[in-house]
Formats: C-alpha cells, sequence, structure tokens
C-alpha cells in the first residue's frame, strides 16, 4: 500500500515535471499539439490570433500549430546540419521563384495558397501529409508517399518539373513539411483541425460566374488584377497570378471550385480572412476557375478520354472540359511556360503484381 | 525534353496557335518618366508652401517625439493624389494639411503629386547605433510577417524591397520612422481610413507598440532601390484607386 503511494505521488511528480518542460517549451516554440476538449483558453486565444474569425476546433478534433522557423535558433536539441536543412526548405517553400525555369514555370510560391508558411489552419497546413503518408489517395489511386505528394505539387499548382526524389531540394522541402509536424504521432485517427481547405457549406443559389465577375472585381481586382495577372516585380511575386499561362493548370487541386471557394472564404483579401460571405467566396471561385490555364499534365491529347478517366476523382470538381461562353475549358495543347506536357515523375504505383 | 518527345511537335503548333492570357510584369520606369513635363512645373510653383514641411527636396522631416513630415520625393504621383484626397474627404485625418488641401483643386492636386513624383527619392538619416534585436524583430515582420498574430509581412504588398506596388501600395524604404509610427497608430485608432478595403487597417490593429517601433526601424533604414521607383503604369493592376 505505501509502496504504492509512493510509487503514485513519484508518477504525478513526473507528470508534473513534464507538464512543466511542456509549458516551458510550448512558450519558447509557440508550439501546441492537443485534443480540441484539451484546449485552454490560452490555446485558444493562441489560435484565435493566428486564424482570426475562423471556427474553433471541435472536442474530438486533434489540434497542431506546427513550431516557428523563427524559433528554430533557440531549439538546442537539433543537430546545426539539421538548421541549415530545414532552413533551406523553408526558404524554398516561401521563395519559390528561384526555381522558376527549372522546377516551377508560373507566377507562383508555395506559400501563396499555404499561407504563414504552411503552418496555418484553414490555409492548407502542410504538416499533416508528412504524418499521413504514405498512404493511399484517390486522386492518382495509389499509395503514395511524401515526397510523391510534393511531385503533385510541382506537377499540378507549380505547372512545374518536380525536384528529383531524393534531391537535396526534395529532402530539404519533406523535411521541413515533418519539422513543422513536430509533435503529432503518425496517422492519427481524429480528424484534423483545419486541415486542407475544409469544404464551405453549399451555397445557397449555385456558383455563377457572372456574380463571382463582379465579387472579384470589388475584392480581389485591386491586387490581382482585372485581368487575374496579379504582380511580379524582378522575378518575385508579389501577387500570384490566378489564370493564363502563368497560373496553375488544370490538375491542380485548387482548380476544383470548392477547394478555390475555402481558400478564398478563409484567406482572402489577405489580411482580413472569414470576412466575405460564403456565396461570395463560392462565386469568386467559379469565376477564377471558369478562366482558362495550361493544359492538364494528365492529358491524353483528347479532352474527352482526359476528362472520362479522372472525372470521378477530380474534374467532376473543376470545369475542366465544360462549355463556357461557346468555348470549351481546357480543349487546348497548350503547357503554359513550360515546354512539355507530363514531368516523368508522375507515374502510378502498383503491388498487386507483386503479391506472394 | 526526353519526356512526351512525341507530343512535344503538336504541343509547340498548340502553343502558336493558342495562347491563354499572359501574366503581367509590371514595367518599371524612371520617375521622370510618364509624367507630364508641364504639370511638374506648375507643381514645383504650387509646392513652395509645402516645401517648409516637407523641404525643398521633397525629403521632409524627422524631429523625433516632435513631429514627423513624410518624405513626398519619388512617391507614386496616383499615390500621392489620393492622400490629398483623403485629408479632403476627412478619411485621413491631420491637424494641419486639410487647410492646405482644401483650397486645392483636382488639377492642382495632380500637378503637386507629379512634381514630387519626380523628384528623386531621399533617404531618412541613417542612425549610428542601432538596436539589433529590434531591428531583426522588424525585418521578420516585414519580409515574413508574424502568422502566429496575423501579421502579413509588409513586403506582401509593399514590395521585396519595400519600394512600394502600383498607385495603392506606398513606397516604404528609407521613410522616416516617426511619419511610420504615426501612422500606423492613425490606422489603430481609427484617424486613418483611407485604405483600400481596410486592407492597412487590418493589420495595423494587429500590432503592439513593440512591432511596431520595430517595423519603422527597420523600414527606415534601408536603402532607396532608384532602379524600383513605381510610376503610373496603365497596365498595373493598381494603378486606379
Amino acid at each position: 500500500m505505501k509502496r504504492y503511494h509512493r510509487r503514485r505521488i513519484r508518477s504525478f511528480a513526473l507528470c508534473g515535471l513534464l507538464l512543466l518542460i511542456n509549458t516551458v517549451t510550448n512558450l519558447a516554440f509557440s508550439q501546441l499539439t492537443k485534443m480540441g476538449d484539451e484546449l485552454t483558453e490560452d490555446d485558444i486565444a493562441m489560435i484565435q490570433a493566428l486564424a482570426p474569425n475562423a471556427p474553433l476546433p471541435k472536442a474530438d478534433e486533434l489540434v497542431h500549430i506546427p513550431p516557428s522557423i523563427h524559433e528554430l535558433d533557440q531549439d538546442d536539441d537539433l543537430h546545426p546540419k539539421m538548421k541549415e536543412a530545414i532552413l533551406r526548405g523553408h526558404d524554398l517553400f516561401i521563395n519559390t521563384q528561384q526555381l522558376r525555369g527549372e522546377n516551377i514555370f508560373n507566377n507562383l510560391t508555395c506559400a501563396s495558397c499555404h499561407m504563414g508558411e504552411g503552418r496555418l489552419p484553414f490555409a492548407g497546413p502542410v504538416w499533416p501529409a508528412a504524418i499521413d503518408l504514405p498512404n493511399y489517395r484517390g486522386k492518382n489511386d495509389h499509395v503514395n508517399s511524401l515526397e510523391e505528394r510534393i511531385v503533385g505539387c510541382f506537377t499540378f499548382s507549380m505547372n512545374g518539373q518536380p525536384p528529383a526524389y531524393g534531391s537535396d531540394d526534395m529532402l530539404a522541402i519533406s523535411l521541413y513539411l515533418q519539422w513543422l509536424a513536430k509533435g503529432v504521432a503518425m496517422y492519427p485517427e481524429a480528424k484534423i483541425y483545419g486541415r486542407g481547405y475544409p469544404r464551405l457549406p453549399e451555397p445557397e443559389m449555385a456558383p455563377e460566374r457572372a456574380r463571382g465577375q463582379i465579387a472579384y472585381e470589388e475584392n480581389c481586382a485591386l491586387c490581382h488584377g482585372i485581368n487575374g495577372a496579379g504582380v511580379v516585380e524582378s522575378g518575385e511575386v508579389i501577387f500570384p497570378t490566378l489564370w493564363g499561362d502563368a497560373s496553375y493548370n488544370w490538375g491542380a487541386g485548387i482548380s476544383r471550385i470548392f477547394t478555390m471557394a475555402s481558400f478564398i472564404k478563409h484567406n482572402m483579401p489577405l489580411g482580413l480572412p472569414n470576412t466575405i460571405s460564403d456565396q461570395e467566396a463560392w462565386d469568386i471561385a467559379q469565376y477564377i476557375n471558369t478562366q482558362e490555364r495550361p493544359q492538364d499534365p494528365r492529358y491524353t491529347g483528347d479532352i474527352k478520354e482526359t476528362l472520362a478517366l479522372y472525372s470521378d476523382t477530380f474534374h467532376k470538381h473543376t470545369m475542366y472540359g465544360q462549355e463556357v461562353e461557346g468555348k470549351i475549358l481546357g480543349d487546348h495543347n497548350n503547357t503554359g511556360e513550360k515546354d512539355f506536357l507530363m514531368p516523368q515523375e508522375l507515374r502510378p504505383r502498383d503491388f498487386s503484381t507483386r503479391q506472394k | 525534353m526526353q519526356r512526351y518527345r512525341t507530343i512535344l511537335p503538336f504541343l509547340w503548333g498548340g502553343l502558336l496557335l493558342f495562347s491563354v492570357s499572359s501574366a503581367g510584369e509590371i514595367s518599371i520606369h524612371e520617375s521622370t518618366q510618364n509624367l507630364n513635363p508641364a504639370a511638374i512645373e506648375r507643381g514645383k510653383e504650387l509646392s513652395l508652401v509645402c516645401a517648409a514641411c516637407h523641404q525643398p527636396d521633397g525629403r521632409g522631416m524627422d524631429l523625433p517625439a516632435v513631429e514627423s513630415w513624410p518624405r513626398l520625393a519619388g512617391q507614386n504621383r496616383d499615390y500621392l493624389v489620393a492622400q490629398m484626397k483623403a485629408y479632403k474627404d476627412g478619411t485621413r485625418e491631420n491637424a494641419t494639411m486639410p487647410i492646405y488641401v482644401n483650397n486645392l483643386n483636382d488639377e492642382e492636386m495632380m500637378d503637386l503629386a507629379t512634381y514630387f513624383a519626380s523628384l528623386p527619392m531621399t533617404e531618412a538619416d541613417k542612425l549610428d547605433e542601432i538596436d539589433e534585436a529590434q531591428y531583426k524583430r522588424g525585418e521578420f515582420l516585414v519580409q515574413v510577417g508574424d502568422w502566429d498574430n496575423y501579421i502579413v509581412g509588409c513586403s506582401k504588398c509593399h514590395g521585396q524591397d519595400s519600394m512600394g506596388v502600383g498607385a495603392t501600395f506606398p513606397a516604404l524604404a528609407g521613410q522616416h520612422s516617426g511619419y511610420i509610427i504615426q501612422q500606423l497608430e492613425a490606422w489603430q485608432e481609427n484617424k486613418r481610413q483611407n485604405d483600400p478595403q481596410g486592407l492597412m487597417a487590418s493589420i495595423a490593429k494587429r500590432m503592439n507598440a513593440e512591432d511596431i517601433e520595430a517595423v519603422a526601424l527597420y523600414l527606415s533604414q534601408q536603402s532607396v532601390n532608384k532602379a524600383h521607383q513605381t510610376q503610373p503604369d496603365e497596365n498595373s493592376p493598381t494603378s486606379h484607386q
């Protein structure tokens, strides 16, 4: 009995010590990993500061606020070589134009869509990929690795040629994602708070291009331009290009109306997240994503055939192959600023023939 | 190039036949290009009254803890016009500016703005001693932003070298720190409400006093990148308010 008590006291003390270390760590690294029902008032205040006006976590959701790169210096547990590699990954993530003409062929950076250096909920936080892959993805109907997921971003969203598997840049980017996931267990069962761009409630009226144009010109054109070209200055993207040759191609996740609608609602106008109505977000998404853009790298040479192959898993959510103002969207051979269609890194995997 | 060799000729053909709209690269002008020489002359005459505070070369004045008058030299013409109009319509509060601006008509405002836009951009005095930690904080807020508090980096709209973008986002590099502090506080207190869509106010209100001072220090100590001065360009998405 006595011994049991002592052990219990010792374990309480240990818990307290761990809790203290944890608190200090959280303080030093502004990092948070908890279930929704474990959040303190301070935690909630922290979430409200980094995701203004966003929905708060539900009790059964996993909340993870990654460490910030600006506190990397203070992390004594990391080998300096690790810090260098993480910093390189972060730099590629926010200054992606340094890969222009080599790996990317449009006026975007990773951080154009993954706001706040890929750390923010409702802004396509990138760390979930690091704890949820390898895994099956419906988009390509096979098991994907983390590097393969990044290959997808380069191929579609950046209309590019991904860095080679195993290359220094690929390692640096995947390490940055992995490091952001610090403290989260692999393959969590709980739903992740603010993962991707959570689908908005269905709009009252079906998304409409004409209404979208009006809302676009009111809310977006100041920076992105009436023609969606955005602003690029001395090789640096100030305001991303939203359509045309220098934007994402027809295979990019954000070419889906529901993804773009959620991105807009939760992230735009810049600095004013969650301020426009859901209806406006859906309408603006419809307007932007009924504009022409570079060909889907999975194009077979025939739009109907391509559509048939990828409708169920993808294009039923885009306007690809649909007629808008007398033209079939995506019915062209324009690959944008690159001179090839599909990078060789994008290839199927099949383990069915290797079963014993 | 090895991949998809078979479809390349067909792709190139497609590229020639079909072109999606081209992306815009803001063309950069020398400060006096695109500015009307007659307007510069007229503006110069009108500017004598401005010179008392903004100085004959438009460099402004910074009296620490007293008052700070912004550098106007080399600032975007249309941005300057919009500011004068804001003093007139009260969306920008100031003790003295309305007295001068209320008597000006649209043409005179344009002439004055053209004159100041035509002047070579000056720089705030470089400080002998700089608090390194404060400067670093400023650099971080300007270049990356404090996303934990949703403070978007200044460079996201004002440009990587803080030289401004179009007519909406003014040049900040080398601007007086006192003036930058004054303005961020004005946005916080709703004394300045002429920012399109409330973009600046929303961010200013998330900044604390240390953030504001750090940003002002960093920006004031930046050199002016003359190759990057933006002036009216009809192709710029931000050239019209």
